[in-house]
């Protein structure tokens, strides 16, 4: 049994050696950017391909767990770049002072808002958005007052927005459009809510096994049942109010000691080597150059009339006390 | 109360995957019977048959004549003492003796009394509080024994329970055993693994070989025979 | 190798100390880690105290409610398959008790909301039977279901394995005694229950307070917040580690008082060796029609989200699924896992309990052998309750400082595999230890059989079935784990239940769905393997 342990023990060890030793880009990413069907693989070939380097992702759980291994690791980290947090986390993430100005040109940028951050360069966007089954709800709500104020018998499913982006997203929403009305928003809104999961996965999961007929996703997740199943019934709903921007960007570490490679990269994520990878292995709208033109299913998907983005530093600054809005007005 | 007889014809028993076992013959009624043979003989099993632990595969068990087919353990003229855990570790003397008269634990008076008489016959008495794992070996087996007393069946069936005792105690014992045989003229049979317990203390001797009952006699017929095959072997003489 | 009566720390005594301070190492320095790296101390307002307290008290009402019935419910399921001991596909039900632990949390709970949801199979049948609308389990229902779920099914494995250790003879004499099946439970089993329920009600009690996606996914909402949750939220969201170790702290705090006080009431099983032949139970006919309800019954319970598990399970792609290298990387990384943190598990268990035996064996009187024993108890328990994300945490700042962050994380996700499996491993073994030692010890003394020795010749042989027990729990809860597993992520770095949760998370549930299906069939694997293990079996 023991021989058996030491054998265990050396095979894991053999699990994570390190292989080459080209010059080597270090980013730091969540793991589906990095699955192999994401966009992650095809992205590191591609970029390989130009620059004689070897790009190694590193992939942590989650958006918000790449900003926190960063700050574990301080001015030692390994990483150089940091790709994957949104503008709900970007102020926090320049406050800690471990990042550098980007220094490239952002004309290939294409965003829905005027882009000013000079650290953090984007790489795709998203709208936040009530997906409904259409099998189920014949009249979505048209607007987001609608689903405030609608029927409490049809629930949705949202995440939590302590343990999950979306259900950042969705707070920053009811705070954008409400202002100070936002705690009554969730008080009503709450009565539709069926439960609050911890992530995105289970909400979605319980979405599609039919348990609730709505859940908070993306503009863009119909693009996926489109593309992957050949099917339209999960729709987005519209709302004229504005729909919620998630913008996932990139940003160089100060401790980077491979910074014109670092810059290298960035360039080429604005361009369509990057791009073209974005919108069918991450489901996002790509926000540089593609080459390729967009399937035909994001042409069919909910294009809002209005982006809602609250300041990264407003909502770094108020994000605790929105929360704690958000815990009163639901547990009322 | 005295003693039945025990009757066994042609009784056939195997355990899975064990060899066959086959037993006929007699207990007569108010005998002390030794059971002596080789480990592997049978002699626990032909007990538990005897019980009602075990059902014969063919065969008749028979109390006085009658059938005792299908008859529940409880409900058999027998009560057994074991070579082991005869106790529930958690339960003080008194109650563990208490079980024999009513598993519900309802005593009368008349019932409180009899289980005193036994431990005074036993040599218990003042032990009653205590609990298992405060006793000796040799208190452990008493108290089983005032137990099968108070349950007051006509055959009483030891499975080597003075085994893991030293000699003295073996034969005060023994001794103990005796003095209810002649008291209460019980059927008793005993298995022993040590053919001078049997000589001490029983009147009759069976010899099992390979799954039989090969001679079952008067304790001195049995030993001084010359014509039982394996018993020589066995004793060593 | 002799054994002196004398002075002088024994080695066994020695081998405990050195896994007990293995344990604590691996606990305490990710707390201090974190602690030392804190900016300031944290911020605790008053509000904040009140919100503490008051998810302080919700806690501990789902988790002991949780407990409280995953344990009744089990104690008549338990009673039923140890009584029943030889209906066909008892051994099947009996692996399938092992199962709910090592499916991942959200599995389960997509698996409870099939059945038990408002457009559930079972609101289904109702609304068609036009007897009610649909169920609504968010709220403590749900909770309460998933968590007896999770619980009855392991309370309930526990129980059984407990009683399995009645010798033979209680059940002569319960049939010479014509005990009913009442005077059964009262005289022989619930003495046995008596003294193992403790040490399993606070495992359960451990693993409820722990739970994490089943408290906000079925508690519908904030109003179920717990202190894993608010730990969770600290460390990540607002990072601030001291706050979460503080939260940690309070939450072991918790248990640790509720141990002292269960402690009090726990009861050490009678020494119950036996050479006799394995009897029949005198009730197994009388009890068999209510038997089969109970199991029946049970089985209902914990087999429809199964069913649902696997139901969404066999529609999946399964050649897409193995077609994918991952899928391979995956699975060896996950069986490794299991192998090793089971392993570990199993030798720290066996230390602690060899050293528990030996100072009980030797008498030894003083405070500091008692205080010994007693942090071994809690040692082995409350790892459970330091949430995943603070142990990892704290190791990776440890690893990074000192530059191993990326070669020894797949070390420290499978020793913390293996610290949380450790509590199953001390509760299966240790009535089979102490037993062994009462009995065995004197002899072995004797002979001067002792150490490793002794451990290959007279307790492995006697203690298999209990080691193999053992071991197919704590396979089966690191196979399943994905706390651990997910902390220290990187590319390389997949176990099963991480390929699933990536799966799960980019819109591919059927994928998803189906490799639960697998890891489920895998750990099932592990439990019939570890089943295996035959007395006397090469063991070096």
């Amino acid at each position: 049994m023991l021989r058996l342990f030491t054998l265990c023990l050396a095979a894991l060890m053999a699990l994570v050696l390190p292989a080459s030793a080209k010059d080597k880009l270090t980013v730091y990413t969540y793991d589906s950017f990095v699955s192999d069907w994401g966009p992650g693989p095809k992205i590191k070939t591609a970029f390989e391909a130009s620059c004689n380097c070897e790009l190694e992702w590193v992939a942590v759980a989650d958006a918000v767990a790449t900003l926190n291994r960063i700050k574990l690791e301080g001015s030692g980290s390994k990483a150089d770049i940091l790709l994957g947090i949104d503008t709900s986390l970007t102020a926090e993430a320049s406050a800690t002072g471990l990042f550098e100005e980007h220094g490239i040109s952002t004309d290939n940028i294409k965003l829905p808002v005027p882009w000013t951050d000079k650290t953090f360069v984007p790489y795709d966007y998203g709208h936040f958005a009530i997906i409904y089954d259409s099998e189920k709800i014949k009249t979505p709500p048209a607007s987001l007052d609608e689903l405030v104020n609608g029927d409490p018998e049809q629930k949705i499913v949202i995440q939590d927005p302590r343990t999950s982006s979306p259900g950042l997203g969705l707070l920053l929403w009811i705070k954008a459009v409400y202002g100070d009305k936002a705690g009554e928003a969730w008080t009503k809104l709450s009565r539709r809510v069926l439960t609050v999961t911890p992530g995105w996965s289970e909400a979605y999961g319980m979405f599609t096994k039919g348990e609730a007929p709505m859940v908070l996703s993306y503009t863009t997740s119909p693009a996926y049942h489109m593309v992957a199943e050949s099917t339209e019934r999960y729709r987005a709903a519209s709302f004229p109010e504005g729909h919620y921007m998630q913008i996932e960007v990139a940003g160089i570490l100060k401790s980077s000691q491979n910074k014109p490679l670092a810059r290298q990269f960035l360039d080429f994520m604005t361009g369509p080597g990057f791009q073209n990878h974005i919108p069918t292995n991450n489901w996002m709208w790509p926000a540089g150059k593609t080459s390729d033109a967009l399937p035909d299913a994001f042409d069919k998907l909910v294009k809002p009339a209005k982006s809602l983005l609250l300041s990264a530093d407003e909502v770094n600054a108020s994000r605790k006390a929105w929360i704690d809005e958000w815990l009163k007005a639901t547990t009322r | 109360m005295t003693g039945a007889a025990i009757q066994l014809d042609d009784v056939n028993f195997a355990y899975p995957g064990g060899d066959p076992l086959r037993f006929s013959t007699t207990f007569q009624a108010g005998s002390f019977t030794g059971l002596i043979g080789p480990s592997g003989s049978g002699k626990t099993t032909l007990i538990n048959l005897i019980a009602g632990f075990e059902e014969p595969a063919s065969g008749h068990i028979g109390f006085d004549g009658i059938d005792a087919a299908g008859t529940e353990p409880a409900d058999r003229p027998v009560t057994m003492v074991f070579q082991d855990n005869n106790l529930f570790a958690h339960l003080d003397v008194f109650t563990n003796i208490a079980l024999g008269v009513s598993a519900s634990l309802d005593l009368s008076g008349g019932d409180k009394a009899r289980i005193a008489t036994s431990m005074d016959e036993t040599g218990l008495s003042g032990l009653g509080k205590r609990l298992p794992r405060e006793l000796s070996g040799g208190q452990r087996q008493r108290v089983a024994i005032a137990r099968a007393l108070v349950r007051d069946r006509p055959v009483l069936l030891l499975d080597e329970p003075f085994a893991a005792l030293g000699p003295a105690l073996r034969r005060d014992m023994l001794r103990l055993v005796s003095n209810i045989h002649k008291q209460r003229a019980m059927t008793v049979i005993l298995v022993s693994h040590d053919p001078a317990d049997v000589k001490f203390a029983a009147t009759h001797a069976a010899f099992l070989d390979a799954g039989r009952v090969v001679a079952n006699r008067p304790v001195d017929a049995l030993f001084s025979a010359s014509d039982i095959p394996g018993l020589q072997g066995y004793l060593g003489t | 190798m002799k054994t002196s009566g004398t002075a002088g720390p024994k080695p066994a005594v020695l081998a405990g100390l050195v896994a007990l301070g293995f344990i604590g190492l691996a606990v305490a320095t990710p707390m201090l880690a974190l602690v030392a790296i804190a900016p300031a101390l944290p911020d605790l307002s008053g509000d904040y105290l009140g919100f503490v307290w008051s998810i302080t008290k919700f806690t501990v009402l789902q988790a002991g409610l949780s407990t409280l019935l995953s344990v009744l419910a089990a104690i008549p399921l338990a009673r039923a398959l140890a009584r029943q001991a030889t209906f066909p596909g008892r051994h099947i039900v009996l692996r399938l008790l092992a199962l709910p632990l090592a499916l991942p949390a959200l599995v389960v709970v997509l698996g409870i909301v099939e059945v038990w949801g408002r457009q559930g199979w079972i609101s289904t049948m109702l609304q068609s039977t036009g007897l009610s609308g649909p169920l609504n389990i968010y709220g403590l229902a749900g909770i309460l279901i998933a968590h007896v779920f999770f619980n009855m099914a392991l309370a309930a494995r526990l129980l059984v394995a407990a009683l399995e250790q009645i010798p033979p003879e209680n059940w002569r004499l319960a049939a010479q005694l014509s005990f009913s099946s009442r005077h059964v439970f009262r005289h022989i089993e619930w003495p046995v229950i008596r003294s193992v329920l403790p040490g399993i009600a606070s495992l359960v009690f451990m693993l409820c307070i722990a739970s994490f996606a089943v408290v906000l996914v079925l508690g519908g909402g904030p109003k179920a917040t717990t202190l894993e949750v608010a730990i969770y939220q600290s460390l990540r969201f607002d990072f601030d580690p001291p706050r979460a170790v503080l939260l940690a702290g309070l939450q072991l705090a918790l248990c640790a008082g509720l141990f002292v006080l269960g402690g009090r009431m726990a009861t050490d099983i009678a020494v119950m060796s036996s050479v006799g032949k394995p009897a029949r139970r005198p009730d197994r006919f009388a009890s068999r029609r209510i038997d089969s309800l109970v199991v029946a019954a049970g089985l209902t319970f914990l087999a429809l989200p199964m069913l649902a598990i696997v139901l969404s399970g066999i529609a999946a792609p399964f050649g897409v699924i193995v077609s994918q290298p991952v899928f391979w990387r995956a699975l060896v990384t996950s069986l490794i896992l299991a192998l090793t943190a089971a392993t570990l598990a199993l030798v720290m268990a066996w230390c602690l309990l060899a050293a528990q035996r030996t100072i009980m064996r030797h008498r030894i009187p003083s405070r500091t052998a008692s205080a010994f024993m007693s942090s071994m108890q809690a040692s082995g328990s409350l790892i459970l309750v330091v949430p995943p994300v603070v142990i990892g945490a704290g190791w990776f700042v440890v690893l990074h400082r000192t530059g191993l962050a990326n070669s020894a994380a797949p070390v420290i996700v499978a020793i913390v595999n293996a610290l949380m499996a450790l509590p199953f491993a001390l509760r299966i073994l240790r009535p089979a230890v102490v037993g062994q030692a009462q009995i065995h010890d004197r002899l072995c003394a004797s002979l001067g059989l002792s150490g490793l020795q002794r451990w290959r010749l007279i307790d492995l042989p006697v203690l298999t079935r209990s080691f193999a027990l053992a071991f197919a729990f704590a396979a089966a809860l690191s196979i399943g784990d994905l706390g651990a597993a997910a902390l220290f992520g990187s590319a390389d770095f997949v176990t099963l239940p991480l390929l699933l949760l990536q799966k799960m998370g980019s819109y591919r549930s059927v994928e998803a769905a189906g490799i639960a299906l697998l890891l489920a069939g895998f750990c099932l694997g592990l439990i019939w393997l570890a089943e295996q293990l035959k007395p006397g079996a090469q063991t070096s």
